[in-house]
C-alpha cells in the first residue's frame, strides 16, 4: 500500500527537493529566499523553450538552468549590491517571473522530457530523481566539511568572523543566491520534463513549499530534503484518497507542519544568526 | 543627485516637514515614469506602435465615467491590502498573508448574509465585522506565534494563506457548494446583505458598472488610518515599536502585545478586500476570486511609502493597470502578463531605491 505510492511521492519530491537545497544555500550564506517560486517558475519556462528552439532536451536543461541563475543573479544584485529588503525583493521577483513568462508564453506545444533512467529494483525515473541524492550528500558535505562551506555559514552566522579574516560577506552572498537559482532551475526543468509543456504559474506555490522544508528541515540539506519527501507523501496520498479524507486536508497538512516545527514543539528550528540582515 | 540638490534649494525656506514629503515622492514617480517607459520600448520592440498605445492608456481609464468607474472599481480591494501591509510595516512586520485573510473574511461575509435574514442596516454591519473578525484571527495566529515564540511572521503568514486556500476550497466544494452547480461558489447572500452599488447614485454612471459604495468604505478607511496611525495613542504605540523597539520596552509599552494587535488589526483591513467582493460585486463566495490582490497590495503600499493618502493614489493607478490590462489585450493583442511583470520591476525598483538610499545614511 505504502509502495505504490512512492513513485508519485517521489515525483512530487524531487522538484521540491532541489529547490529546497537551493533555499539552503541562500538562506546560510543570510539572504532570505522568497524567489525560489519565481526562480522554479522561470526555469521550467527556459526548459521549455529551449527545447522547443533547439529539439534538444539537454539544451532545454542548460537553458533553464541559465534562465534560474539569471533570476537568481537579479535577486543577488536587488538584495546584496543595493541591500533592497530581502523579503518584498522576493515577493517582486515571484510577481516579474508570472508576469514575464504569460507574456512570453511559449507555444502549447508538447515537448519532449528528460531521460528516463531504468535502476533495478526501483524502477524508471527521470534522471534527476537520482541526482538529487547526490546534490543533497554533497550539499551536505559542502557546506559543513570543507572550508568554502564554512565561509558560506559565516556569511549568514556571523558577518564580524568574515571580516576579521578579511572576506568579503557580499561574494559568498552571490555565490549562495546563485546555487539558489541553479538548483531551482533545474527543480523547475523537471516539473516542465515530467508535464511536457508550459502553463501559466504551473509551479502552483512549490517554491514556497520548498521554503518550508528549507525551515522544517532546520536549515540543513539532509533533513531539508528528507522534509520534502515527507510532504510528498503527502500529496501523494491525496493523490490517490483511499480513506475519504478530504484532499485539501493532506494538502495544508505540510503548512501546517511547519507553523508546528516553526513554534518548536517538534525539536527546533533555528535560523542563521544574521539572516535577513542587510 | 543634481535633481535632489535642485529640489532641496527649490525648496528651502519651507518647513523641513513638507520639504523631506516632498522629496520622498520622488522616487515613486520616477518608478511610475520608468514603468510607463520600459513599457512603451517594449511595445516598440514588438513592432507596435508605442504613442497608439499610450493613447489607449489614457483613453480606456478617463474617457468617460463608466470608464474612470471601472478604474476605482478595480483600486476597492487594492486600497484595503495596500492599508493591512502599510499597518503592518509601520510597526516593523511583513504582512504577507493578506491573500488568506481576505479569503476568510469573504467567507465569514458570504456565510453570515446567506444564513441570517435581517434588515440592511443590521444585516450589513454584521457581514462586515465578521469578516473583519475572520480576517483578523487569520492575521492575529501569526503575531501570536511571533509575540509568543519568536517564529518568524513572513513563514507564518505564508503557511496560513495556503491553509486558508485548502480550507476555503473544501468548505466552497464540499459543505456550501450551490447546489446544482458545477462551479466552486456558495449560494447568493440575501439582497439585504448587499453593499449598493454606486450607479443608481451617480447619474453619470450606466447601470451595469460594478463600482459599489465600498469604494467609499475604502476612502473612509484611508482617513480613518491616516488619524489612527498619526494622532491616536495606539498609533503612537505601533510606530514606536516599528522604529525603535526598546524605547517602546522602556515607555512601559509591551511589544509583543503590540505585535499580535497589529497583525489582527493588519488582517481585519485586508479581509475588507474580501467584504468589497462578496457584498459589493459578486454577492456570493466564488473560489479563489482574487486575482493576487494580497500581493499587489505589497507594492501598493511601497508605491504609496505606507502614507494611507499615498496608498489610495497608488490603489488608483493599480487600477487603472489593471483595466489598460485588458484592453490593451483586446485592443492590441498584447498579453496581460507585460504589465505583470512590470508591476514585479516596479516592486524590486522601488526596494532596491529605498536599499541604497539607506546604505548612503549609514556612511
Amino acid at each position: 500500500m505504502i509502495f505504490e505510492l512512492i513513485p508519485s511521492a517521489l515525483r512530487m519530491a524531487t522538484p521540491l527537493g532541489c529547490a529546497a537545497l537551493g533555499g539552503i544555500y541562500s538562506e546560510r550564506a543570510g539572504v532570505i529566499n522568497l524567489a525560489l517560486e519565481g526562480m522554479m517558475l522561470i526555469g521550467a519556462f527556459g526548459y521549455i523553450v529551449g527545447t522547443q528552439g533547439s529539439g534538444s532536451t539537454w539544451i532545454g536543461l542548460l537553458v533553464g538552468i541559465s534562465c534560474g541563475m539569471a533570476t537568481a543573479l537579479l535577486h543577488a544584485v536587488a538584495t546584496v549590491t543595493f541591500q533592497a529588503e530581502q523579503v518584498v525583493t522576493g515577493i517582486g521577483i515571484n510577481i516579474l517571473a508570472l508576469g514575464i513568462t504569460e507574456y512570453l508564453s511559449p507555444p502549447p506545444e508538447q515537448v519532449g522530457g528528460l531521460p528516463h533512467w531504468q535502476l533495478p529494483l526501483i524502477g524508471s525515473y527521470n534522471f534527476i530523481v537520482y541526482l538529487l541524492p547526490i546534490l543533497m550528500v554533497a550539499s551536505h558535505i559542502f557546506l559543513f566539511k570543507t572550508p568554502w562551506g564554512l565561509r558560506l555559514r559565516a556569511a549568514g552566522e556571523s558577518t564580524e568572523a568574515l571580516a576579521a579574516l578579511s572576506l568579503s560577506r557580499s561574494k559568498w552572498q552571490y555565490l549562495g543566491i546563485l546555487l539558489s537559482g541553479l538548483l531551482a532551475g533545474t527543480g523547475g526543468c523537471f516539473l516542465a520534463s515530467e508535464v511536457h509543456y508550459f502553463t501559466k504559474g504551473m509551479t502552483a506555490g512549490r517554491g514556497y513549499l520548498a521554503l518550508a522544508a528549507v525551515i522544517f528541515g532546520n536549515w540543513r540539506p539532509l533533513s531539508g530534503v528528507s522534509a520534502c519527501f515527507l510532504f510528498g507523501f503527502a500529496t501523494a496520498l491525496e493523490l490517490t484518497n483511499r480513506w475519504n479524507i478530504p484532499g485539501q486536508l493532506l494538502h495544508s497538512l505540510p503548512y501546517i507542519l511547519t507553523m508546528v516545527v516553526l513554534i518548536g514543539f517538534v525539536g527546533t528550528s533555528r535560523p542563521p544568526a544574521s539572516l535577513g540582515k542587510i | 543627485m543634481n535633481i535632489r540638490k535642485s529640489l532641496i534649494s527649490l525648496l528651502r525656506g519651507r518647513t523641513s516637514q513638507s520639504r523631506k514629503f516632498f522629496l520622498s515622492c520622488i522616487p515613486p514617480l520616477l518608478a511610475i515614469f520608468g514603468f510607463f517607459l520600459s513599457c512603451g520600448i517594449v511595445v516598440h520592440i514588438r513592432g507596435q506602435d508605442a504613442l497608439e498605445f499610450y493613447s489607449i492608456i489614457l483613453s480606456s481609464g478617463f474617457a468617460s465615467f463608466d470608464d474612470f468607474g471601472y478604474v476605482l472599481f478595480n483600486a476597492t480591494p487594492l486600497v484595503f491590502t495596500g492599508l493591512a501591509v502599510a499597518i503592518g510595516y509601520k510597526s516593523g512586520l511583513f504582512n504577507i498573508g493578506c491573500e488568506g485573510q481576505l479569503y476568510t473574511a469573504a467567507f465569514a461575509a458570504a456565510g453570515v448574509g446567506m444564513h441570517l435574514n435581517l434588515p440592511a442596516f443590521l444585516l450589513i454591519p454584521l457581514c462586515i465585522g465578521s469578516a473583519m473578525i475572520a480576517g483578523g484571527v487569520w492575521g492575529a495566529v501569526p503575531g501570536l506565534l511571533k509575540a509568543k515564540y519568536g517564529a518568524h511572521e513572513v513563514i507564518n503568514t505564508i503557511m496560513m494563506n495556503f491553509i486558508a486556500f485548502a480550507l476555503m476550497n473544501y468548505l466552497v466544494t464540499s459543505v456550501y457548494q450551490e447546489p446544482g452547480q458545477m462551479i466552486p461558489q456558495t449560494p447568493q447572500i440575501h439582497e439585504t446583505a448587499r453593499i449598493p452599488r454606486l450607479a443608481s447614485f451617480v447619474p453619470f454612471l450606466p447601470q451595469s458598472n460594478p463600482l459599489n459604495a465600498s469604494f467609499l468604505i475604502a476612502c473612509g478607511c484611508v482617513v480613518l488610518s491616516y488619524i489612527f496611525l498619526t494622532y491616536t495613542p495606539w498609533g503612537y504605540e505601533l510606530r514606536l515599536v516599528g522604529n525603535a523597539r526598546d524605547v517602546a520596552a522602556y515607555g512601559r509599552i509591551n511589544p509583543r502585545t503590540v505585535t499580535v494587535w497589529v497583525m489582527a488589526l493588519s488582517g481585519a483591513v485586508a479581509g475588507l478586500a474580501g467584504v468589497a467582493e462578496v457584498m459589493g460585486y459578486r454577492y456570493r463566495y466564488l473560489d479563489s476570486f482574487s486575482a493576487g490582490w494580497g500581493f499587489t497590495g505589497i507594492a501598493v503600499a511601497l508605491l504609496g511609502r505606507n502614507n494611507p493618502f499615498g496608498i489610495l493614489a497608488a490603489a488608483v493607478l493599480f487600477g487603472l493597470l489593471n483595466k489598460v490590462a485588458l484592453d490593451i489585450d483586446i485592443l492590441l493583442g498584447i498579453p496581460r502578463g507585460l504589465f505583470l511583470a512590470g508591476q514585479g520591476m516596479l516592486i524590486i525598483w522601488l526596494v532596491s531605491i529605498e536599499g541604497i538610499s539607506r546604505k548612503k545614511n549609514d556612511f
